[in-house]
């Protein structure tokens, strides 16, 4: 949290706590029914985009597109026994994107009339020309080809703003109380929402009407020791996804038990939210006491809620091509893997180590028809065993790599913001042979086994990293043995792919996801997933992050 | 809508408080006229400007509340808010913290800055004079700038009433060599822009790229380091002081669950948690860093002590938790003055026998709440210093460390310069601890 959003956290509007990570709230604070009206049918929205594009192309646009957005947003906030805030939003307007002289031009309006939209797509014209004076790179654009008028929706089964608000608050709640009564000394809890209404124009010929819908259910227990001073949290091992409602309704066959002896039960494409509050409390009263771990190196087995968080950060970002280029030099950082290195040859990982992005995959955040440049989303390989082969790319970046299409990974967070390359969900294969968490854990000599993601850092570049996780235990001779705390492990992005040692098979396979994933000045978020089975790396090096302090 | 003068705030919000039936109702108005650019490569890669004004309404019966917002301010409009807020807080579960709004109060007149902030052109002249500068020395400029003005205003119905309006342009620029083997960063926030001087910056931030070229390895482990400023806060990321101060919350430590917790309950405000010469104070007066005058609750900010002599005077307290426990509150101020001495950072390198220059800290994360153990790791401009002069650049590593240690370990405190809305000095610390060596330039 910065400065600013502690600032916002004490504003008027800002009576839930979390809700500065939940950036999609920034539309208006509306009443809940309202998330259910429908907005401009689509004959509506492609009348209006077309003003858009026509006005764009007037004033001089060689290219124009144009995003007519409806965001819907809710989340609900609890602590114990209470309801801290409910909070229902919605933002619409529309951004245009032109390229006049060379040069992008973006300008934004919420008063989405045809004067409204003339004028804004004028402003993105003269902003594009002015900018013009001091570029030194024109713009190469991908040719694309226009799909006509086309949609896409993603497969939920139940919209989650249709479910009474009563309803939500009262599983919440009992969340609270399976913590509670399973000896959390405190509990928060919380359910974002988001549905994203996109109506996509450009002047390549594509009207593309797309419904997205995002799931974030949270909690966080906290227990405290009061004679000695101590206390220990544990994180909900839930999974923000790309589904409906039907997430909150647990099946069993979505539940992934961790290795024998170790109570870790992970979820899948359903979520058993009473059950992980109870375990949560447990496991973390038995944080409390747990040993403090020893450091020295270690063969680790990662659970895929905790190796998801890894492979976000040492290849999710090192493959995005802005980075690769130097756009994000100044926030987010450059990248080690750059096309001078990548042609060195120098292995990413080891063999066992194939890695894919992917904007197609059911359940996940990432999932859509088309990207924010009307480019039709795909899948393609990142790592084939351990090599380099490809970056993730949009429209004005393939010709630097010499390649001729994007991969449809340009996003905005809101018709507000101008779109740019954001990451594809990026998930590691599973083995292609059969392998149980169980057998895998049996060949470690000496090892920990972690489960969820925690505490997170990595540099600029994206080489050398830190991993906390949820939960850890100690692994001895091919069993868990005991509960670990105070773990963590530093680690080089080369050395830590080049110590995969193999992962469990598809039945294992599942997703991680953030929905706040931060890039670009000013800042925009995206959610993303990413998948993977339990899987192994040999010598880890841990370190014990326990201190004392006056 | 541009930024609203007091008398014009005031008087929409007089109208919204006028369609409220609820038993309570504050409602605020913000705005912010801005704009921004963007550019990497030497060339601008985004620009855009910003001019947002939302209405925000807070309606309350008994403890049920609800909020509702709008940006549009026809009367139509302003009245279909504050029903929505008041149908919002008819279906709201009573809240056991609900907070009366408060009554009227007596504000500080915080220092504005005299000149507006920058045109189009001038935030593109700005970018320019950055990136002449390094296309003329074959050096590759990523900066942004974004600045503009904001207006707050308050008002409820129990006659409290607020008003104030504030200037603020933020710039950095990291410079790399086109080899990638130096970084150098530079960074300022002004109020008032004509001391924004983004060329100069640049040629900081470009110097720093150039030493920073062929840097050596060195051992990780405990070291005496000198931290700029900018490795002590950010505007845009945790900070090792910012994360400090923004824990300094009573609640959390009466609750158990924060490194002010007491041993057996209670929390350790009135303890010496740090070496004497650290004192941390806010003023909203202060004229290099004027701060927000009041808070969204429309509690006064005044100056408050909250480091003195190492000891820790004062937590924040919400409304609620100061009322729960018989005390007053403590808004949570804008920004945060650390007093320090009269050495400028390069005074202190002179000082210093064996020792770190760090120009920046990324990525800094919490490891340990209990102890606010945090990683993260140095950037741009790294330096060994011996005696009393930088002897090489060295590559970037890797901390973890608590700034509660960390300002146990002092050596000396040089003078504050602005930083993200504070005043912050650099510092000479000892037995810094790096774990591990990082190869990101």
């Amino acid at each position: 949290m910065n400065r600013r959003d502690f600032t916002t956290l004490t504003g008027l509007a800002a009576g839930a706590l979390w809700l500065p990570s939940f950036p999609s709230l920034a539309g208006n604070l509306v009443d809940p029914a309202q998330l259910l009206e429908p907005g401009l049918d689509v004959a509506q929205k492609k009348r209006l985009a077309d003003v858009a594009l026509n006005a764009a192309k007037s004033a001089g646009a060689s290219y124009a597109d144009v995003r007519i957005q409806r965001t819907l947003n809710q989340g609900i906030f609890t602590r114990e026994k209470q309801v801290q805030n409910i909070a229902s939003g919605e933002s619409f307007g529309v951004g245009i994107r032109v390229i006049a002289n060379g040069t992008w031009g973006f300008a934004s309006t919420n008063n989405v009339t045809d004067a409204g939209l003339a004028k804004t797509a004028q402003q993105a014209v003269a902003i594009a020309k002015a900018n013009s004076k001091v570029q030194k790179e024109p713009v190469k654009l991908a040719p694309q080809k226009g799909y006509g008028e086309v949609s896409w929706k993603a497969p939920i089964e139940k919209n989650a703003f249709e479910v009474p608000i009563k309803e939500k608050v009262d599983l919440l709640l009992a969340a609270n109380g399976m913590a509670l009564d399973n000896g959390a000394s405190f509990v928060n809890s919380a359910l974002f929402q988001v549905n994203e209404q996109k109506y996509f124009a450009s002047t390549d010929g594509s009207y593309i009407d797309q419904d997205i819908h995002r799931i974030w259910p949270t909690f966080g227990v906290t227990v405290v020791d009061k004679a000695s001073g101590k206390f220990r949290s544990r994180q909900a091992l839930s999974v923000p996804m790309g589904m409906g409602y039907e997430y909150l309704t647990p099946k069993a066959a979505d539940k992934m038990a961790g290795p024998t002896g170790s109570d870790v039960i992970g979820y899948k494409n359903s979520y058993d939210i009473l059950e992980d509050a109870a375990r949560a409390a447990k496991q973390t009263k038995l944080k409390v006491t747990a040993k403090s771990v020893t450091p020295g190196k270690y063969d680790l087995v990662l659970d895929p809620h905790h190796l998801g968080l890894t492979i976000h950060e040492s290849v999710g970002h090192p493959l995005e091509l802005d980075r690769v280029l130097g756009y994000e030099a100044n926030f987010a950082g450059t990248s080690f893997a750059t096309l001078e290195w990548r042609k060195k040859g120098v292995p990413y990982g080891s063999k066992q180590v194939n890695i894919v992005a992917d904007k197609l995959q059911a359940n996940s955040l990432g999932a859509v028809g088309w990207d924010d440049e009307g480019v039709k989303c795909k899948e393609w390989n990142l790592i084939e065993q351990g090599k380099l082969v490809d970056y993730q790319k949009i429209r004005d970046q393939a010709a630097i790599v010499g390649q001729m299409a994007s991969d449809g990974c340009c996003y905005s967070q809101s018709w507000r913001d101008v779109q740019f390359q954001r990451m594809a969900n990026i998930s590691l294969k599973p083995s292609p042979t059969k392998m149980s968490v169980d057998e895998l854990v049996s060949k470690v000599d000496k090892g920990i086994y972690i489960a969820g993601n925690g505490s997170f850092s990595i540099d600029q570049q994206r080489y050398n990293s830190q991993f906390g996780g949820q939960v850890f235990y100690a692994i001895e001779k091919g069993k868990i043995t005991e509960m670990l705390e105070d773990v963590a492990y530093q680690t080089n992005t080369l050395e830590f792919w080049g110590a995969c040692a193999g992962s469990c098979d598809a039945s294992d396979y599942r997703f991680a996801g953030f929905f706040n994933d931060g890039k670009g000045q000013p800042s925009q978020s995206s959610a993303v997933s990413h998948g993977s089975a339990t899987s192994r790396f040999n010598g880890v090096n841990i370190i014990n992050t326990a201190r004392k302090i006056g | 809508m541009a930024i609203l003068s007091k008398d014009d705030a005031q008087a929409i919000l007089k109208k919204v408080l006028s369609y409220s039936t609820a038993d309570a109702c504050t409602v605020g108005l913000s705005g912010r006229t801005a704009g921004n650019i963007r550019y990497a490569r030497n060339s601008v890669s985004t620009a855009g400007a910003q001019d947002t004004v939302s209405l925000t309404v807070e309606s309350s019966f008994g403890k049920r509340s609800g909020i509702a917002t709008c940006n549009e301010f026809d009367d139509a409009t302003l009245r279909r808010c504050v029903q929505r807020a008041e149908e919002i807080a008819h279906l709201a579960p009573e809240s056991p913290e609900y907070m009366p709004p408060l009554g009227p109060q007596t504000y500080l007149n915080p220092p504005s800055a005299a000149t507006t902030p920058l045109t189009p052109a001038g935030r593109a002249q700005a970018a320019a004079d950055s990136m002449t500068l390094c296309a003329a020395k074959n050096l590759a400029a990523a900066g942004f700038l974004d600045g503009g003005t904001r207006f707050t205003a308050l008002r409820n119905s129990k006659g409290l009433e607020a008003y104030q309006q504030s200037t603020n342009t933020d710039f950095s620029v990291t410079v790399r060599t086109p080899d990638g083997r130096g970084s150098g960063y530079a960074i300022a926030d002004v109020t008032d822009v004509s001391k924004l001087n983004t060329k100069a910056l640049t040629q900081r931030a470009a110097d720093k790229a150039t030493g920073s070229l062929n840097a050596k390895a060195i051992e990780p482990g405990k070291y005496t380091v000198i931290l700029e400023p900018a490795a002590l806060m950010a505007g845009d990321d945790l900070s090792l002081l910012g994360g400090l101060m923004y824990g300094l919350d009573a609640r959390s430590a009466d609750e158990g669950r924060s490194f002010m917790t007491k041993k057996g309950g209670g929390n350790r405000k009135g303890e010496k948690l740090f070496d004497e010469r650290i004192n941390i104070y806010s003023d909203p007066m202060n004229a290099e860093v004027p701060g927000q005058a009041f808070d969204g609750d429309g509690l006064p900010a005044r100056r408050m002590n909250w480091v003195e002599k190492g000891v820790v005077k004062n937590l924040y307290y919400s409304r609620f938790w100061a009322e729960k426990n018989k005390v007053a509150p403590t808004p949570f101020p804008s920004g945060f003055i650390m007093a320090g001495g009269t050495q400028s950072t390069a005074e202190l390198i002179k000082g210093t026998a064996k020792g770190i220059l760090v120009t920046r800290l990324w990525y800094i994360r919490e490891v340990d709440p209990q102890t606010l153990l945090y990683t993260g790791l140095t950037r741009d401009g790294t330096f060994y210093i011996e005696n009393g002069a930088i002897k090489f650049p060295i590559k970037n590593l890797r901390f973890n460390e608590s700034p509660i240690i960390m300002l146990n370990n002092i050596e000396a405190i040089g003078r504050p310069v602005r930083l993200a809305g504070c005043l912050v000095p650099p510092l000479k610390i000892r037995d810094f601890t790096f774990t591990s060596l990082s190869d990101a330039i």
